[in-house]
């Protein structure tokens, strides 16, 4: 058969997780940039330009877990109770910055400072647990048959720490960027100054990740290091410094959509050096695709019905962003 | 934490979070189902009471789907951080299950759901009457695959064990399974009830104030007739359900009715009351019914049932605490039937809306229906154990290895934020019915009553277009 069940799912799930990364990542941002940002009237603006679609972004978290228990019960399993304490406080913060962004509109002026604390530390919590997760995930977990057997606090090493902070800088850069594309006047300066110090930070974490990794992991230095893998990669990290440069030097002249797009473009190549550094497996350091996914019954019975939805929610997607296109001003919400 | 086992503590903690959660969902299929029967009447009659309760009970509708979608993302995980190897065994069954769940109820989300809480002026009546009827259907279809998978763990079929792994071999008998048609049947009726009592509280509550018109009437009048009508159908249903039971989870009726020893051929007596002891194998304090019980679990008065000590010690559910849930949920129901005969009663002698004493007793029913549905889910779900997948796998097989501590901190985050966040959402929601639809004004654009929900897709955010000030918050000086 020439359908190869297993690489279609690793592709949907990991365009999935990149659709959640980058479409939560800058709505996150905004409650990272709450505690810089002191005006009431600019918070809200800032609130209101994710009001429109912050919830379409968050269905690709819960597609994505669910996906995986289909395809790859094993990974799913795995990494879920190895990332047991951390992905409870991600979801926990997730809830918490969710219902405190709805709740923020409703409340009367003495009960807003809290909501809007609740907030910024609810998106602080939910993007520093990812952070975490994603450092976790590239150390790799211990693990034999379906068991994981590490321990409960295995997750918490400097890398993972630093993957965690990395991301709330990366969430930052997404959140202002976003911000410079969606608003004008005081505040848009204000995110045009915190953008170019955030693209600097986040360089230099790539740069750090990009080196602490096949230090620690001879496995992933010799993915990329060795001849010809070499030439065939040297792009990515080419890319990042290009993308970097380009950034600050619209952040100068062009007040649009350009950093924006640009920082996806930076996110999505720091997506693609981690799929190179891991690839094939789907819990490193040692289990495989292959050796996770689920019955091809599983896969094919749920390909089915993903195929069919997956296009009318990125269609939905779609028209919702361009509905809510153009800046949003001051003490204006949608109509 | 109280000495508890760490397979005590994940029990405890799914236990929780799927309780929170059932309540939202399960309102949102009734309110769905009867947001669509309201714009039928009004498309209709042309009554603008009916316009008027449609988009009441719409904007109720927003906020509770918006709690359900927040509390199932924790669900969505909660398979692989608590019991992982449940999922490594069964995952092949039950996350494409999952996944259509999820998939029906986004792809609900991303078309109908839009049109029908914020198209009312924007596009025709029979698109907009098409886009409820289609998001009632979607709460049904996603209520079906997430039961599909339920039932399959208490009565599983069309799966093969390869390799330690649960293989579907066919997928028709694994979603119609054995218990599926009477478990959907059972629970979709059971949230239409829960709904019809909520939906009569809260009109028998504006009466009991003084808020009466046209509109409050309507309300306790169709939620009544609902439960006039469909109590007696639930009861029967649950009947069904319980026949099932016997033949294919025998130990969960024998527990359920608190039975230890019967002899074939003899008639079974019904315990009313009693305290299952499960250490002394004996039912204390047991009061009787003789023959009952055969008349009731088998239609036949000498009919047979097993008694728990013909099952392994190792086998047995508890009985002590299901034979007390189901009691409370069979005892509730009654009180459902009582209150829609008593308001059939009161219709026909002209004072459904006057009568204080029953109105205080609508009001008072209003959560019953919720604490069937958790009662009910307790009785089945602790019915199945110590099997997690009856027959297949034990549940104390299927949890993760995480220690008492890991589990205990969880618990106590989960606990402290579900009642912050939870009781936070639900207060709104009953500020919300407390406000009532007591002016008949025409509907402005976009949806007054809406803003501020996460499914707003055309807000009027700042709080300035929100006049009626209604403030979520229980109590948030202590601050964070």
């Amino acid at each position: 058969m020439g359908i190869d069940l297993p690489i279609i799912w690793a592709v949907i799930i990991a365009f999935v997780l990149m659709m959640y990364v980058v479409m939560d990542g800058f709505d996150l941002g905004i409650g990272i940039l709450f505690p810089f940002v002191r005006d009431r009237g600019d918070r809200d603006t800032m609130v209101n330009t994710v009001a429109p679609v912050w919830d379409g972004n968050e269905t690709w978290l819960v597609l994505g877990g669910a996906s995986l228990m289909a395809t790859f019960p094993l990974a799913y399993s795995v990494l879920l109770s190895a990332l047991y304490l951390p992905l409870i406080l991600m979801l926990a913060g997730l809830i918490w910055r969710g219902v405190s962004f709805e709740f923020r509109f409703k409340a009367d002026e003495a009960h807003r400072p809290f909501w809007d604390k609740a907030f910024a530390s609810g998106s602080y919590i939910a993007t520093i647990s990812q952070g975490i997760c994603l450092g976790a995930f590239i150390n790799g977990f211990e693990v034999k048959g379906p068991s994981y057997m590490g321990g409960a606090l295995d997750w918490l090493t400097p890398f993972s720490l630093f993957t965690g902070l990395g991301l709330v800088v990366a969430y930052a850069l997404l959140g202002s960027t976003w911000l410079i594309m969606k608003t004008e006047g005081a505040l848009q300066r204000r995110m045009i100054a915190l953008a170019r110090p955030a693209t600097l930070v986040l360089l230099a974490i790539i740069g750090i990740v990009s080196l602490w990794t096949p230090l620690a992991h001879p496995e992933v230095a010799a993915r990329w290091f060795a001849l010809p893998n070499l030439l065939f990669f040297a792009p990515v990290p080419l890319l990042v410094l290009a993308t970097s440069w380009l950034i600050l030097r619209v952040l100068k002249h062009e007040t649009h959509a350009a950093p924006f797009l640009l920082a996806l473009v930076l996110l999505f190549l720091g997506y693609s050096g981690l799929a190179i550094s891991l690839w094939p497996n789907i819990i490193p350091p040692g289990v495989s695709l292959r050796e996770a996914a689920a019955p091809p019954e599983s896969m094919g019975f749920t390909l089915v019905g993903a195929l069919f939805v997956i296009p009318i929610i990125l269609a939905y997607s779609s028209w919702s962003y361009y509905v809510f296109r153009g800046k949003v001003r001051a003490g204006e919400g949608y109509h | 934490m109280f000495g508890l086992s760490a397979l005590e503590l994940a029990r405890i903690q799914f236990g929780f979070t799927v309780s929170f959660h059932i309540i939202f969902p399960a309102i949102t299929i009734g309110l769905a189902s009867y947001l669509a029967v309201l714009e039928g009447l009004w498309l209709w009659r042309k009554d603008t009471v009916y316009r008027s309760l449609y988009h009441f009970w719409s904007g109720i509708f927003a906020v509770n789907f918006a709690m359900g979608v927040v509390s199932g993302l924790v669900m969505a995980y909660q398979f692989g951080t608590n019991w992982s190897y449940f999922s490594a065994f069964a995952g092949g069954v039950t996350g494409p299950l999952l996944t259509y769940e999820v998939l029906t109820a986004f792809f609900l989300e991303a078309g109908f759901l839009g049109v029908a809480l914020f198209g009312w002026n924007k596009v025709g009546p029979a698109l907009h009457f098409f886009a409820t009827l289609m998001v009632a259907a979607g709460t049904l279809v996603s209520t079906t695959w997430i039961l599909a998978s339920n039932s399959w763990m208490h009565t599983p079929q069309g799966f093969e064990i390869v390799g330690g792994k649960v293989v579907p071999v066919d997928w028709l008998a694994v979603i119609f399974n054995p218990s599926f048609p009477y478990r959907l049947a059972h629970m979709t009726v059971a949230a239409y009830l829960a709904t019809a009592l909520l939906v009569g509280a809260s009109g028998a509550w504006h009466l009991l104030k003084g808020h009466d018109n046209a509109r409050v009437r309507t309300m306790l009048s169709m939620a009544m007739w609902m439960l006039l009508l469909v109590t007696p159908v639930q009861l029967e249903l649950g009947d069904a359900h319980g026949l099932n039971t016997l033949k294919y989870e025998p130990a969960k009726i024998a527990a359920i009715e608190g039975h230890w020893q019967n002899v074939p051929g003899q008639s079974v007596p019904l315990i009313l009351f009693g305290w299952p002891d499960m250490t002394a194998e004996t039912t204390r304090y047991a009061l009787e019914v003789p023959v009952l019980g055969s008349l009731i679990l088998t239609h036949d008065w000498n009919g047979h049932i097993p008694g728990l000590k013909e099952f392994p010690p190792d086998d047995r559910p508890d009985s002590t605490v299901i034979f007390w849930t189901f009691r409370l949920m069979v005892g509730l129901g009654m009180l459902m039937l009582l209150l829609g005969v008593s308001s059939a009663w009161l219709r026909l002698r002209g004072r459904l809306f006057q009568s204080p004493l029953f109105l205080r007793f609508a009001v008072l029913m209003g959560p019953a229906g919720l604490v069937a549905i958790l009662a009910g889910w307790i009785t089945t779900e602790m019915g199945r154990q110590p099997w997690v997948v009856y027959g297949v796998m034990r549940t104390r097989d299927a949890v993760s290895n995480h220690s008492a501590l890991e589990l205990t901190t969880t618990l106590i985050v989960f606990v402290v934020m579900y009642f912050a966040v939870f009781g936070t959402g639900i207060t709104y929601m009953l500020k919300l019915i407390g406000k009532g639809p007591l002016d008949d004004t025409p509907h402005e654009p976009g949806g007054d009553a809406l803003y501020g929900t996460p499914l707003n897709r055309r807000p009027s955010r700042p709080l300035s277009a929100a006049p009626d000030g209604i403030d979520p918050a229980i109590d948030t000086s202590k601050g964070v």
